[in-house]
């Protein structure tokens, strides 16, 4: 049967071929037009969905520019990229921590503040952060921070202290972001320490509280907790505010609270790459994108808060209420910026290893 | 005279005439720059040492391999190991009955079911394995028929379980399996099974004296395109095992990217390949004898 032995030859070739193109595919979320022009191009590089395509093109309008998107889905994974040569991107989107790293390591340009007049309206909280205080890299863009997102209708009373994630009524129904920073941070601040500690013997309680806490837990999940959220999978997800409030529309029950111990605050940051081609359009787009009405329109698409003060004006009641999205004013003390933990990285990995091994 | 002798003098004479090197040269680039440089270039960091901010500082040294002797670092490829193996051996066990039923069928029905086989593949394997989420979740499809039919009454916890990621990653390489055998299976002369009969070979007999030594190469070839990648997974244990748990694919991911320990996570890589290039020489070593007597005969 020499036809089917040529065929299973062909279709052996196939899936090898298939199975390498998924493997390269991963990495290749790219969103690329070709064709040239004397058009100027400018490559902005961005969470995944986190941009809104009718804000590009006006910006593309009002410049005569041409604004490429690429993406990426992690702090880690936009240094990777740019510390593996990846160049040619004008405008990135770090978090706060990330900011501190990346102009440690010289890949930032300085800003010019002159360029930027829509920076004096920022934020109280944001106009002199730990990670810059003089905003002479990064200019807050999206803020928000970490809490618990609940099914108001399982979890009662409504919960106020991390302490709920260890409730043993809630077993394998408690979702936790897979992310160790996060999640030694949450459990940290339930000991009552900063989620900063460079302390190994707090660490190693943290730890053991953790692998109390794993057989309650149904998964650690970064992406799609807000769905779990949703579908009644889970009823307790530790989560970024702005998901659980997308979770919100799907399941009206779902609430959202910081808890009294306070927990993580963050700031996603426009910031110019020194090797960038273009940096004064790259100075015009950052200060389109944090402008009053741009930043509003920004917000209520994605559910996060804008960091220019004035946007609130043209935000929408319901979003600038909602704790999800603008955590109430008396929360934002209690908060605390992620820093860097240096060589002590080691530490909580090894830890975050052994918990996953339980 | 065949045709096969003659297509072989043919490329003997293709040799002589350019020059063996020369045939062999396009190869040997591909192979130095794509396979040969990399792997350098991954023992070089596993012997440097972590910057401060994560990037890699050419300072030598033989920490991350003295981090590597903790007994964490053991359990995890213990745990993989495993997984991987139950998984080959669970892809042997479903692939070897469904190669034989199409390598018995009448040829052109034997194509439609190869290419069965392979029209999931057109789809991308992420996008399969959120297919199954929706499969096993708790108000997935699985538990709402189960549900629907009475048969229980609680939905079941599937997801984010071993078993889940056992399913997956058999799910995913069971194409791997049938192929190979099925390309051996369908090799194999019927008149060498009707021989076995007239022998009074009863089925298991047939089974272990007659088909496995004829397939064995398919066998092994099935089981190796199976157990190196379901060793390295990654995204099956973080999908549908809810990342409850690691394997070496995800512990390597981590040091990597989320670490930012690239001197760590090339040691690990290390490792593994270690692990896998020293399961398969002790392998062929096992194979080798049997081919040895055969030659002889």
């Amino acid at each position: 049967m020499p036809v089917s032995r040529g065929l299973v030859r062909f279709l052996g070739f196939v899936a090898i071929a298939v199975l390498l193109w998924n493997g390269c595919d991963r990495g290749r979320e790219t969103n690329q037009q070709g064709g040239a022009g004397a058009m100027v191009t400018l490559h902005y590089f961005t969470w995944s969905d986190y941009v809104s395509p009718e804000l590009i093109h006006e910006f593309e309008q009002a410049h005569g520019a041409r604004v490429v998107v690429d993406t990426f889905s992690s702090n880690e994974e936009l240094l990777a990229k740019l510390q593996g040569g990846a160049s040619g991107y004008d405008v990135a989107v770090p978090s706060d921590f990330m900011v501190s790293i990346m102009a440690a390591q010289g890949m930032l340009a300085e800003l010019d503040s002159a360029a930027l007049p829509n920076l004096k309206a920022l934020e109280p909280h944001l106009q002199h952060p730990a990670f810059d205080p003089t905003h002479r890299y990064a200019v807050p863009y999206l803020w928000g921070t970490v809490g618990i997102g609940y099914d108001s209708t399982v979890v009662t009373p409504p919960p106020d202290s991390w302490d709920i994630l260890w409730d043993k009524r809630y077993r394998g129904r408690i979702s936790m972001l897979n992310d160790q920073r996060e999640v030694f941070g949450a459990v940290l601040r339930s000991m009552g320490q900063s989620m900063n500690t460079t302390d190994p013997t707090v660490i190693e309680a943290a730890k053991h509280k953790l692998i109390a806490q794993k057989p309650l837990v149904k998964t650690y999940a970064s992406e799609h907790y807000d769905q779990l959220l949703a579908s009644g999978d889970v009823v307790l997800a530790q989560g970024w505010g702005g998901q659980v409030a997308r979770a919100m529309r799907d399941r009206p029950s779902i609430r959202y609270v910081v808890p009294k111990e306070g927990g993580t605050i963050w700031a996603d940051c426009l910031v110019v790459l020194r090797t960038s081609p273009n940096k004064a359009l790259a100075m015009q787009f950052i200060n389109f994108l944090i402008d009053a009405r741009v930043a509003a329109r920004t917000s209520e698409r994605l559910l996060f808060a804008a960091s220019n003060r004035e946007a609130r004006a043209w935000i929408s009641r319901d979003i600038l209420e909602n704790p999800a999205v603008y955590p109430p004013a008396e929360l934002i003390p209690r908060m605390e910026w992620m820093g860097d933990v240096g060589k002590v990285m080691r530490t909580y990995d090894r830890a975050w290893t052994e918990l996953k091994m339980q | 005279m065949n045709p096969w002798s003659s297509s072989k003098e043919a490329a003997a004479g293709l040799c002589s005439r350019f020059g063996g090197w020369r045939l062999l040269g396009p190869g040997l680039l591909w192979t130095t720059v794509f396979c040969l440089l990399p792997m350098v270039v991954v023992l070089a960091v596993s012997l440097a040492t972590r910057g401060t901010y994560g990037g890699v500082v050419w300072e030598f040294s033989l920490d991350n391999y003295r981090d590597l002797l903790h007994p964490l670092y053991g359990r995890i490829f213990g745990q993989s190991l495993l997984l991987a193996g139950m998984t080959t051996g669970m892809c042997l066990a479903l692939g070897f009955p469904l190669a034989y039923y199409i390598a018995r069928l009448p040829p052109r029905r034997q194509a439609l079911w190869l290419i069965f086989i392979m029209i999931p593949f057109w789809t991308n394997f992420l996008v399969r394995t959120y297919a199954w989420i929706f499969i096993l979740r708790t108000e997935g499809l699985l538990n709402t028929v189960l549900m629907q039919l009475q048969l229980i009454s609680t939905p079941l916890d599937l997801l984010y379980s071993n078993q889940a990621v056992l399913l997956g990653l058999v799910y995913g390489y069971l194409p791997f399996m049938v192929l190979p055998l099925y390309a051996a299976i369908e090799r194999i002369d019927p008149a060498l099974i009707e021989a076995a009969w007239d022998l009074y070979a009863d089925r298991w007999s047939l089974f272990r004296r007659v088909l496995i030594p004829l397939t064995k190469p398919g066998i092994i070839a099935g089981c190796v395109l199976v157990f190196i990648p379901s060793l390295g997974a990654y995204l099956t244990p973080d999908l549908l095992g809810g990342a409850r748990s690691m394997m070496v694919g995800n512990l390597i991911q981590h040091e990597y990217l989320v670490a930012r320990d690239w001197p760590l996570g090339s040691a690990l890589s290390i490792l593994l390949m270690l692990i896998v290039m020293g399961s398969l020489l002790w392998y062929f070593n096992a194979q080798s004898p049997q081919i040895r007597e055969r030659g002889e005969q």
